[in-house]
């Protein structure tokens, strides 16, 4: 059924379909509007057999789904930002505790200074708490992306948390046409959760017990073990989802272009990107895309193999890591070890800078005339720094 | 080859194998003598290893104190202290476990 809607509700309507047990959040911009749709459809009485529990904070509502999915319920929040970061803690746990809570971030800036913008420091500040990220390009792509983040998730192969990545704004607040999905499509997709263990009054268990060194190893090893075999199963459930919806996101990364340079970008910009690279190969240039979809597990050998006859790759960044070079490319450049690709780091659109078509025409243009050095290079101002 | 748990999930009271009583330095003795059997040290015990027992028959008479006496599990006791704080008959006393005693070379 297609319908012109904006991107709270195609998350939240996706959600619904999955039939989520409990869930819990705490308002947040941009995310805010996204939890308010599902409690609107909880008091409407459209979830069946759903607790809606309002929060006092985004610790508080990571730490209720917590506690609910050891029970064995499937557990959805929606968050960003400073939401996050403080939901960070339980998080960690959560994945330790391979507990498959699936969230929504919608990305947006970290303080200080203080900014509502949209960017994609918060979710990279989650790069290794042992929790999936894949980043979404539109608003069809994250409604698609529930049904296929809960049976992900739930796979006895993986039992991690979810994060699906989608822009703050650019996508949450946009409207744009969107595919609903049926409730037989996703019934028929997604079976309901069916827990390896579960915490009952009767069955008292701790989840997360203290290790000590002789064992807590071993169990951050067999974390990482379950992203590793995370990358399969998306795969396989990425290919079924393509088969059941009729809708072919890819895999991990997608590129069908041959090209000498590659640009890589992520979530929203993703867009804009493939329209500039377009226009550019109509030119007759040499440049295709990559669209990175799963952060984590980094997909390395996908990329090496998109980059096996490339010369030189554009990363456009939305992150920063102070003090060493951004999170993807950092990822990239450690996947294409040894191989002779010149990398060019462009850091663009922090804080909800507005990344315009003539700033990425310019910037590729500037790498495939040989104008920018390889390395790290922002797309700011010039500015002074003084006291007050 | 070791088995851990999917998610670090144990069942109750598995947790009693691991014995935490040799982090500490120092371990709390209690002199029977002095003890009121008043159960401070009980409530106060972070780590639950303090228990109220029934005084023997034959140290009841000798002591005439009150019938019961505070003893200490020294599988769990990580040595904190707190008991030798609240105890108000002043009848535990810290002392450091022999390998740490020793002169500095």
């Amino acid at each position: 059924m297609m319908r012109v809607v904006r991107g709270f509700y195609s998350v939240a309507y996706s959600v619904k379909l999955c039939k989520p047990n409990v869930i819990c959040a705490y308002p947040i911009t941009p995310q805010t509007e996204i939890v308010e749709r599902l409690a609107e459809m909880y008091a409407n009485g459209e979830l069946e057999n759903c607790e809606y529990v309002t929060a006092e904070s985004e610790f508080g509502a990571a730490s209720i789904l917590v506690g609910a999915s050891a029970a064995g319920a499937r557990t959805f929040t929606a968050t960003c930002s400073q939401g996050l970061i403080l939901m960070s803690e339980v998080l960690w746990n959560a994945a330790g505790m391979r507990l498959p809570i699936v969230l929504v971030n919608t990305n947006r800036s970290l303080s200080a200074p203080l900014s509502i913008w949209n960017d994609h420091q918060d979710s990279m500040a989650m790069r290794d708490a042992g929790i999936i990220q894949v980043y979404v390009e539109n608003n069809q792509e994250v409604h698609d992306m529930i049904p296929q983040a809960f049976k992900i998730a739930e796979d006895r192969r993986v039992m991690l948390p979810f994060m699906v990545c989608m822009d703050g704004y650019k996508l949450t607040h946009a409207y744009e046409p969107v595919d609903l999905l049926s409730q037989e499509l996703v019934d028929s997709f997604l079976p309901p959760y069916d827990p390896p263990i579960k915490l009952t009054t009767k069955n008292p268990l701790t989840f997360g017990s203290y290790a000590t060194p002789d064992y807590y190893m071993e169990f951050r090893v067999a974390m990482h073990n379950a992203m590793e075999r995370a990358r399969r199963v998306m795969e396989e459930v990425f290919r079924e989802w393509a088969e059941v919806s009729g809708r072919d996101w890819g895999g991990h990364i997608t590129n069908s272009q041959e090209a000498e340079t590659y640009v890589i970008a992520m979530g929203s910009l993703v867009g804009l990107v493939r329209d500039v690279v377009e226009e550019l190969r109509k030119d007759g240039k040499s440049v295709g895309l990559i669209k990175l979809r799963t952060f984590r597990p980094f997909p390395a050998k996908e990329l090496r193999k998109a980059l096996k006859d490339a010369n030189k790759v554009i990363i456009f960044e939305r992150s920063l890591s102070l003090g060493s070079e951004p999170p993807v490319t950092l990822d990239v450049k450690s996947a294409i070890q040894k191989m002779d690709v010149d990398v060019y780091s462009l850091v663009v659109g922090l804080g909800g800078r507005d990344v315009p078509r003539e700033v990425v025409k310019r910037n590729i243009e500037d790498v495939l005339d040989g104008k920018t050095e390889p390395g790290l290079h922002f797309e700011a101002k010039q500015f002074e720094e003084v006291i007050v | 080859m070791i088995r851990i748990t999917l998610g670090a999930v144990s069942k109750p009271l598995e947790s009693l194998k691991i014995k935490t009583g040799d982090w500490g330095a120092e371990y709390p003795v209690i002199d029977e003598e002095k003890c009121i059997g008043c159960g401070e040290c009980e409530i106060f015990c972070p780590d639950l290893c303090i228990e109220l027992v029934e005084r023997p028959e034959s140290k009841k008479e000798e002591s005439k104190k009150a019938k019961k006496v505070a003893k200490i599990n020294y599988n769990y006791c990580k040595g904190c202290g707190i008991c030798e704080v609240v105890c108000p008959a002043e009848a535990i006393k810290m002392e450091l476990k022999e390998i740490y005693k020793g002169e500095l070379k």
